[in-house]
């Protein structure tokens, strides 16, 4: 038994070594080297397009109801028969409608993470007219923008199309 | 469409591993591989083991046990101590005790069970030295077991089933890290963050709203965490979150990583016994449960979110997407999610707790038959094969003979064992649930009401009893009677079940092989395949019915009531 303790120990070291620290400085390092944008967390100008922001006021492109709080991710749990998504959901919609937007599954859904920066086309084109609106610009020039931001699922099939919110409302901001 | 094809690319991507990855594992235990016999050898000696010395089950079992107390113990000091430790940018303070016991036991088992919530618990050393380093080495312990049966069955009259120390090492080292690495960098190319700098605080001029971003050492976790079928997630909200599973590219190289290694253990235990079509017996069992849950699962998905339509929102196309991101979508959720939950690695890319009934019984009950289809790596197979016992002694009750499997007559004492290791998770999570849904600690848990409540409190048991690790996350788990309970159910679940599968190796491997006669019942036939799924089925079905059937069925049959 103490022949086991020992190697035991020994090995539990020597995988710290190998599987905690080379591993994760090997793996820290060259992701630096080949994909220094990516493993840095895909930050641009106005924040990283892989995590959600809350897009309040009229002239944006809006996302998902989601908390957008990074510190601390995670899903609202509700189940399908609850009575408090029931009412949350609800309260969406009547905000949606307010803003002369129908209101669509994501954008009275929230996510997974917390922080989707996705929506899907769907959401993105109910949300046309209000934006033109609110912007003075011309509807199908807006439907045009969206239409040109739509990620189509990667290989054709993998996951689903979306619209990345942040590039979206970045290019909107340049529409003059 | 879509669908199908991420199907018809999972499978032939899968078959690959099945062959290749199978017969590559073959080569590593049985000691043919050397590539890495610089890294090898340099450990065997600091340990004074002879590789080519084997061990008895006794001695086996003995290392596998006290390799796994230090392991706990190695965990549970780095994650209490980290507030003085570095790569600790975020300052975190020590993990409370019993939530540090919990989360230590849960990464040693393979559970990877989080209490916690790691972007605002775990400093970087912590998620490095001591999680990750456990994703490694509880994956490679499981494989050695289920490597330690198979030559119980390929072996005759041998006092040795293989060296625990050679098992690991060389699993770990020619397995689970060259995989883990190349697979880490496809998943930072996508998107994944890597980075041992602090949060990122970043300024949006176009709503002058500040945001402080979370990032780690994660793409690379999140290979290990795939493939090793372990599934505890840097953040939170785990394969939800964008920067662990950030595309459609990221989510198939998920599942492929965490069906590989369980799905390609048949071909290797096939080669191993001698014969490959016994490896595609189990392979068959496995492959037609996986795909029927799947099949359920997805469609259910696929339907309107009751409370979303009773909100106002009643054409749902894209299905029920409270809790799924938009990436991803609401079948490929399914699937992701099915594959985690049936392998025992309990990462999620959508919200368990907001599945659609029977979406979310899918997930239950897959866990619920033992972790079979395929299984953790390892465990899956060790797991399947106790079942393989159990399916040819009813099938020599059946024709009233001795039951033999691959030439070794099983007697009462093999029976015995087998059923002892059937019989303990059902057992353990009954008990716990019984006590968690009776005790007010237990009742103050779950998050939702009515039947959906005490689905989380049982899908909490049997999540940690199958060593899964996947939540009905609505249900508060950091308290001491979970942390506990939970310790306990992952403790039952794992080593009550790897005794009696060694045990058995050891038994089996000094038995003499019985020529096949006339009489002998062949399992290499769509016979013993369709047998073993029933008799899965049957042990599952019959003992978790009347608990199943007050979470899930009850709301998936409440006609639109919401609680």
């Amino acid at each position: 038994m103490l022949v086991h303790l020992r190697r035991a120990v020994i090995l539990t070291i020597i995988f710290f070594a190998l599987c905690g620290l080379a591993y994760g400085y090997a793996a820290t390092g060259l992701s630096h080297v080949l994909f220094r944008h990516q493993a840095d967390g895909s930050i641009t100008a106005n924040g990283s397009t892989l995590i959600g922001q809350s897009w309040s006021g009229p002239g944006w492109f809006q996302g998902r109801p989601d908390s957008n709080t990074p510190m601390a991710s995670g899903a609202a749990n509700l189940g399908p028969r609850s009575q408090a998504l029931e009412q949350a959901a609800a309260k969406q919609v009547d905000a949606l409608k307010k803003q002369g937007i129908q209101p669509t599954p994501g954008l009275v859904t929230t996510s997974g993470s917390g922080l989707d920066p996705d929506i899907s086309p769907t959401d993105a084109y109910a949300q046309v007219d209000a934006v033109a609106g609110a912007r003075h610009l011309a509807a199908p020039q807006v439907h045009q923008l969206v239409a040109s931001h739509v990620h189509i699922a990667e290989l054709g099939f993998l996951g689903s199309d979306y619209v990345n919110v942040l590039e979206l409302n970045q290019a909107l901001a340049q529409v003059r | 469409m879509g669908f199908f094809w991420t199907i018809v690319v999972m499978v032939v991507l899968l078959g690959l591993a099945w062959r290749y990855l199978g017969s590559y594992m073959v080569s590593v235990y049985e000691g043919r591989m050397s590539w890495l016999g610089w890294v090898e050898r340099p450990i065997y000696r600091a340990l004074r083991v002879d590789p080519e010395a084997e061990q008895s089950w006794q001695r086996y079992t003995g290392a596998l046990i006290i390799f796994s107390g230090v392991a706990i113990l190695a965990t549970y000091l780095i994650i209490r101590l980290q507030g003085h430790l570095p790569l600790n940018p975020q300052h975190q303070n020590a993990v409370p005790a019993g939530l540090s016991f919990n989360t230590a036991v849960s990464f040693v088992t393979n559970t990877n069970w989080q209490n916690y919530l790691g972007e605002s618990t775990m400093s970087y050393f912590s998620q490095m030295a001591a999680l990750t380093v456990q994703q490694f080495v509880s994956a490679a312990v499981g494989i050695a077991v289920a490597i330690a049966l198979i030559r119980g069955f390929s072996r005759k009259g041998s006092p040795t089933i293989g060296n625990f120390w050679v098992d690991l090492t060389r699993g770990v080292l020619y397995i689970l890290i060259p995989i883990a690495f190349i697979a880490g960098l496809v998943f930072v190319g996508q998107g994944a963050v890597q980075t041992l700098a602090g949060p990122a605080n970043v300024h949006n001029a176009l709503t002058s709203a500040n945001q402080s971003i979370p990032r780690g050492p994660v793409g690379f976790m999140e290979s290990i965490k795939q493939l090793g079928t372990n599934g505890g997630g840097f953040f939170n909200a785990n394969g939800a979150h964008p920067f662990e599973n950030p595309t459609g590219v990221t989510t198939l190289l998920s599942f492929v990583l965490l069906l590989s290694i369980p799905f390609a253990l048949t071909y290797t235990f096939g080669k191993m016994v001698g014969r490959v079509r016994q490896g595609v017996a189990v392979l068959a069992a496995m492959v037609l449960i996986f795909g029927v849950w799947v099949g359920f699962s997805s469609y259910a998905e696929h339907q309107s979110n009751p409370a979303v339509a009773a909100a106002g929102v009643v054409h749902q196309p894209t299905g029920n997407m409270e809790g799924k991101e938009t990436r991803i979508g609401d079948t490929t959720s399914a699937l992701y999610n099915i594959a985690s939950t049936q392998t025992s690695t309990g990462s999620v890319s959508a919200s368990n707790d907001s599945f659609t009934p029977i979406g979310g019984f899918g997930l239950l009950s897959g866990m619920m038959l033992g972790e079979i289809s395929p299984g953790g790596t390892g465990s899956g197979l060790y797991t399947i094969l106790l079942f393989a016992l159990v399916t040819v002694f009813l099938g020599g009750l059946m024709i009233g003979r001795t039951p033999e499997y691959l030439g070794k007559k099983i007697q009462a004492r093999e029976v015995k064992l087998a059923a002892l290791g059937v019989l303990v998770m059902p057992v353990t999570v009954l008990t716990l649930a019984a006590v968690g849904v009776t005790t007010s600690a237990g009742r103050a848990g779950p998050l939702n009401a009515g039947p959906h409540g005490f689905s989380e409190i049982l899908y909490a048991f049997t999540s940690q009893g199958n060593n899964n690790g996947s939540a009905f996350a609505g249900l508060t788990g950091n308290t001491t009677f979970y942390n506990v309970a939970g310790a306990v159910a992952m403790l039952l679940g794992r080593f009550a079940i790897m005794i009696p599968a060694l045990a058995l190796a050891g038994v089996l491997a000094a038995k003499q092989v019985v020529p096949a006669s006339a009489g002998t019942f062949k399992t290499d036939t769509p016979l013993f395949t369709g047998l073993l799924v029933g008799v899965i089925l049957i042990v599952g079905g019959l003992t978790f019915f009347p608990a199943v059937s007050l979470g899930p069925i009850v709301e998936q049959l409440s006609h639109g009531k919401l609680f």
